[in-house]
């Protein structure tokens, strides 16, 4: 198995390669096709004169042809120097580090709080397939899935934070009086709203991938032998219906650590989705490269590592 | 399968009739009547210019709907053309449409809108043509399956046997039995394209202010929402309202197990 699983590693990483270098292709070629490319933000501004452009524009080694461009940027970022921010001159890397503790804290709340809403209610609809609890949950689950993120947000400030007066409505803590308190205060809302948008779309799949599970033979196997109930569906059941669902969880899991862009805008948040939006006001495409090439990253990596785990839960998948 | 359908159906109408029944034009400005809550004259207040919220909410709705709508077309037809060309063709073109597909669903879908309409500074229909490049590959891929399966089939053996062409046998018999599986896709897509706009213009990157959108309504109202929550509450209702029942229309066609 060790064996295997190594082979299986080396395989798909480099099938990986070739897939974010066509990525990085991509999102190059989008930003500099652009009408005035990366200084697009200077033709519009009164101040700058057109020398100062084209000043700009051969100190930054964009008068140079597009591939020879792509090119240096490409062995650079290998090598781990993802260049400057165009907005504040200060190291690419730097920025997106300083940025990361808040979006770590995010991720891992929400997604431990998706999950434990999404296991009870994914398993309970689809074993009660029909009855109230499953009409209640997928009902709720399709409102999840329709609901604007940021306006679920707006909604929840009007209503605890500038209506209650319970929870403050942005930024991580309030300067002079970040306790602990605080600090859970401040999290309470964008938490919630990824909460809700992920476990519903979340409790979708596995409540689907549940009745899969329980027609398989082996399940009428398994109670046929006299096996409670309960530990039917914990060790049989719930074990190989999770494995399909684990390709979405971790798509999911890759957006929100590498900046969850619209909820942590709405809340201020100061993370990683917040600095994209930051870097994209201000055209900073230095910042905006990395940090699609990051999140793409965690995609590729986090959809590998989903079907590592697809295949140990679950033996009849083979690593391919 | 009905009550989603006649919500949408309204929504449309309502859409389509908004020059005749919206109660004020959607841009006039009312000096007098800045900031109000909702009232019998204007039911969702109006707005910091004074413009009648409700107004500018059927406005709106032609441009979230016509977004929506046509950007799940481009998607569809785009996608059923990649998916198609990969499971008929199969062998190398296969393999380079699939790892395309690939590529684009590793990228982060707003993210990269975000980015491409802020430099772009589309129109709508640009708008529309950019969601919709940026959603065929559920498509593509649901139909390139479809076409796998189906190639081996015996309906489709016996037509390639009597001398059926690539046209004749993709336009009669392909295409007509892939289509239920493509045409639940493409209702996501639609949902999907709504949600997308909106977050674009409330982003300030989509649809530019004067012209309305539920999502650029939004944005507007987010300087302000202290004081004049209703102008949050309006665009968002009908946004939910019309992703919810496109979604449970797309659960219907697809046959989810109820």
């Amino acid at each position: 198995m060790g064996n295997q699983v190594a082979r299986f590693l080396a395989r798909r990483s480099l099938q990986a390669l070739p897939l974010l270098f066509v990525i990085s292709v991509l999102v190059f070629l989008l930003i500099h096709a652009a009408p005035g490319g990366p200084l697009a933000i200077y033709l519009a501004n009164p101040n700058v004169r057109p020398e100062d452009i084209e000043r700009l524009r051969r100190a930054l080694g964009l008068d140079r042809p597009l591939w020879v461009q792509y090119w240096s940027w490409l062995t650079a970022f290998a090598r781990g120097d993802w260049g400057y921010s165009f907005s504040d001159g200060r190291p690419v890397i730097a920025r997106i580090a300083e940025r990361l503790p808040a979006t770590l804290e995010l991720a891992a709340v929400s997604l431990a709080g998706a999950l434990l809403v999404t296991l009870p209610a994914g398993v309970a609809a689809g074993v009660r397939r029909g009855r109230w609890v499953d009409r209640a949950t997928s009902a709720l689950a399709t409102a999840g899935i329709s609901l604007p993120a940021f306006w679920f947000g707006l909604v929840l400030q009007i209503v605890f934070a500038t209506g209650l007066g319970w929870l403050p409505s942005s930024g991580r803590s309030t300067p002079g009086a970040d306790d602990f308190g605080d600090h859970v205060s401040h999290l309470v809302l964008p938490a919630l709203v990824l909460i809700v948008v992920q476990a519903a779309a979340w409790s979708r799949y596995l409540r689907g991938s549940v009745i899969d599970t329980l027609a398989e033979p082996f399940v009428a196997a398994a109670r046929a032998r006299g096996i409670p109930r309960r530990q039917v569906l914990v060790r049989h059941v719930l074990r190989n219906a999770i494995g399909p669902v684990l390709a979405v969880v971790m798509v999911d899991a890759a957006l929100l650590v590498s900046g969850a862009v619209v909820t942590e805008s709405v809340f201020a948040w100061p993370g990683i989705g917040s600095l994209f939006t930051e870097a994209l006001a201000r055209r900073d495409y230095t910042v905006l490269m990395a940090l699609l090439m990051l999140t793409s990253t965690a995609i590729v990596v986090l959809n590998l590592v989903a079907d590592l785990a697809h295949a140990l839960v679950d033996p009849r998948v083979a690593l391919t | 399968m009905r009550a989603p359908l006649v919500v949408l159906a309204l929504l449309i109408a309502a859409a389509v009739a908004a020059p005749v029944i919206a109660p004020y034009e959607p841009d006039r400005i009312d000096l007098a009547r800045l900031r109000q809550a909702p009232s019998a004259a204007h039911w969702f207040g109006t707005d910091e210019l004074g413009r009648d919220v409700l107004a500018r909410v059927l406005h709106g709705a032609r441009v979230s709907l016509a977004v929506g709508l046509l950007s799940a077309l481009v998607a569809g037809v785009s996608g059923i053309a990649i998916g198609g060309a990969a499971g008929y063709r199969g062998g190398a073109v296969d393999n380079v449409l699939m790892r395309a597909t690939d590529a684009m669903l590793a990228v982060p879908r707003l993210p990269l809108l975000m980015i491409a309409s802020s430099f772009l500074q589309p129109s709508v229909m640009l708008l529309v043509v950019l969601i919709g490049l940026a959603g065929w590959m559920e498509t593509a891929r649901v139909v390139r399956a479809e076409f796998r399966t189906l190639g081996s089939r015996g309906f489709v053996e016996s037509a390639r046997a009597l001398g059926a062409g690539h046209a004749r046998l993709i336009v009669r018999h392909l295409l007509p039995s892939a289509a239920q599986a493509a045409i639940v896709s493409v209702t996501l897509a639609v949902a999907r394209g709504i949600l997308l706009e909106s977050a674009l213009s409330f982003f300030g990157v989509g649809v530019r202010p004067p012209q309305a959108s539920w999502g650029n309504m939004l944005y507007q109202s987010q300087a302000t929402l202290a004081t004049e929550p209703w102008l949050a509450l309006a665009p968002g209702i009908f946004i939910l309202i019309t992703t919810a029942s496109v979604n449970v229309a797309g659960d219907r066609l697809a046959g989810r197990r109820r």
